[in-house]
């Protein structure tokens, strides 16, 4: 066992714990804090099996973004409404049973699954960055400018929503 | 790991001295003395200091959230030491060599927001959260034009590897594994045909290789001080109002981390911002035909005489930055919240953005 495989399952034991942290913990807040380490630990995941950039990405989209959004949310209604926001638990034995299934599932399929990159080495490039920026400006071009245009009509729908209205003059 | 043997040590020192600095610095604007009484010169004022906050009750709210409260220091300074981990020290002694170093710092150094959060609504004090709320706002809305203008000298650059940018900086460029055959030219115009690559020193500088990165320096430097709540941006902290901001509550140690992730927050982006705009560990003198000063006082790479040089470098010019910030602080008033957003979505934002396009076009004319 290296040190680099160590680390995966550490990383690995890590995300699930965190993530049933996420479920088990009525508090919103607290849970959304485990979501953070989860996420953490699926980047570390990610830059230990030499996907780095993808890594990187994780946290700053999810963890810098996303869940700083969601605490910053948080935060606020729970100060406002002097309430602690508890998470409850509704419809527990469909709950059970379709989660079961799910989880027999999924797990059949991927154990039955036959991944052909596993028992192959994979030569990876020198420049990583470079292979990705050059295949997302070629290979996967139109998925690229989708997604900035769907980022550009957030960005525009959210100044428009948070203008301040003009009142109607009659 | 090997920078950080450096850098947590002289964190500390720097810290230490950058305190006293700045009680200089402000008195000698402020046309005052400052401290005098303790050591000479008021020297040890700061030693001082740091032992009665050592000796100081560990002081936790009884209403506080104690887990966020006592976590929220650390973390804060976990995410903004980490940004050290990448940052290149000399010619040869690097930090992680990751090809995605300055993508991982802007994304790990964003994560002291959660820290900010955690101390601002652990503390249980409105003027904590108000501080915090405030700090957030601030820092997510900053890290905006920092971003672009670090992406600027990336499309210049062409790397995100701190290390490469360094020694396309340098005197040295053919040294470096991918840059055997690369010239620099003045103000990286190929077509005037003036190579500056022998001539190394300031010429090979990036605000020198390509001119259109001044004022995107410029932006830098500006949101960066934001990034590190300094003044004129230390809405977060503004004692007229909200009495100390975010770390109001905090107390003794736990308050000396949180002071010392706001120093480390300086160095970090002083050195980050020397590193992409200025020449990095390189000299600033150029050879002058026979006498070869960049040569001299660079140094071979590898060697003791080349590491004592870059070091003295990057650190001598960060410390320039850092003195900057400083007499920034004493000089301005501070902003008001809603010019302090203004500046950075209606200013700042969209000049970065059409600096991006101009360096496009600049690295258009370098190849």
């Amino acid at each position: 066992m290296n040190w680099t495989i160590n680390m995966f399952y550490f990383f690995g034991l890590l995300a699930v714990i965190s993530a049933l942290g996420v479920l088990f913990t009525r508090n919103v807040l607290y849970a959304t804090f485990f979501l953070i380490l989860s996420f953490f630990s699926v980047a570390s995941i990610y830059v230990l099996g030499n996907a780095s950039f993808i890594g990187v990405t994780q946290l700053l989209i999810y963890v810098g973004g996303i869940l700083i959004l969601m605490i910053f949310g948080l935060m606020l209604t729970t100060k406002l409404s002097g309430k602690v926001l508890v998470t409850e638990s509704h419809n527990k034995r469909m709950g059970v049973i379709l989660g079961v299934v799910f989880f027999s599932v999924l797990s059949f399929i991927i154990f039955s699954a036959n991944f052909e990159v596993l028992n192959k080495s994979v030569e990876m490039p020198k420049k990583m960055i470079e292979v990705i920026g050059v295949d997302l400006m070629s290979k996967y071009l139109i998925p690229f400018e989708i997604a900035a245009i769907l980022l550009l009509i957030a960005l525009i729908g959210a100044a428009v929503i948070s203008e301040k209205r003009k009142e109607i003059k009659e | 790991m090997s920078t950080l043997v450096f850098f947590l040590p002289f964190l500390l020192m720097y810290t230490v001295f950058a305190v006293y600095a700045e009680r200089k610095i402000s008195a000698f604007i402020q046309d005052r003395y400052g401290p005098m009484e303790v050591g000479k010169y008021g020297w040890y004022q700061t030693v001082a200091d740091l032992l009665k906050l050592i000796q100081k009750e560990d002081i936790i709210p009884k209403n506080a959230n104690k887990t966020l409260f006592m976590l929220a220091p650390i973390v804060i300074f976990t995410a903004i030491f980490c940004g050290f981990a990448i940052l290149p020290l000399t010619s040869s002694w690097v930090g992680s060599l990751s090809q995605n170093g300055v993508y991982f710092l802007i994304a790990i150094v964003s994560l002291d927001v959660v820290g900010i959060l955690m101390a601002g609504w652990g503390a249980n004090s409105k003027y904590s959260l108000l501080g915090s709320l405030r700090a957030v706002a601030q820092i997510i809305s900053y890290e905006i034009p920092v971003t672009l203008s670090v992406l600027c000298v990336v499309m210049i650059s062409q790397s995100l590897s701190l290390q490469e940018i360094s020694y396309q900086q340098s005197v040295l460029i053919n040294v470096f594994p991918d840059l055997e055959s690369t010239k620099n030219f003045l103000f990286g115009i190929k077509t005037m045909a003036i190579d500056v690559t022998a001539w190394g020193g300031f010429f090979t500088w990036n605000i020198f290789r390509a001119p259109v990165l001044i004022p995107v320096a410029v932006i830098y430097f500006i949101s960066t001080l934001a990034e590190s709540n300094r003044a004129p941006f230390d809405l977060p902290e503004a004692e007229s109002e909200l009495v100390a901001g975010f770390h109001t509550e905090y107390s003794g140690f736990r308050w000396a981390i949180i002071m010392l992730s706001e120093y480390g927050m300086m160095l970090l982006v002083a050195i980050l911002g020397v590193i992409l705009f200025f020449g990095s560990w390189n000299t600033p003198l150029p050879n002058i035909g026979n006498i070869t000063l960049a040569n001299w006082t660079t140094g071979q790479p590898g060697t003791i005489i080349g590491n004592l040089w870059s070091i003295l470098w990057l650190i001598s010019k960060a410390m320039l930055w850092v003195m900057a910030q400083m007499w920034v602080r004493w000089t301005y008033p501070r902003l008001r919240i809603d010019q302090l957003m203004n500046l950075s979505w209606k200013y700042l934002t969209p000049f970065a953005i059409f600096l991006i396009f101009m360096s496009g076009l600049w690295r258009l004319l370098m190849i």
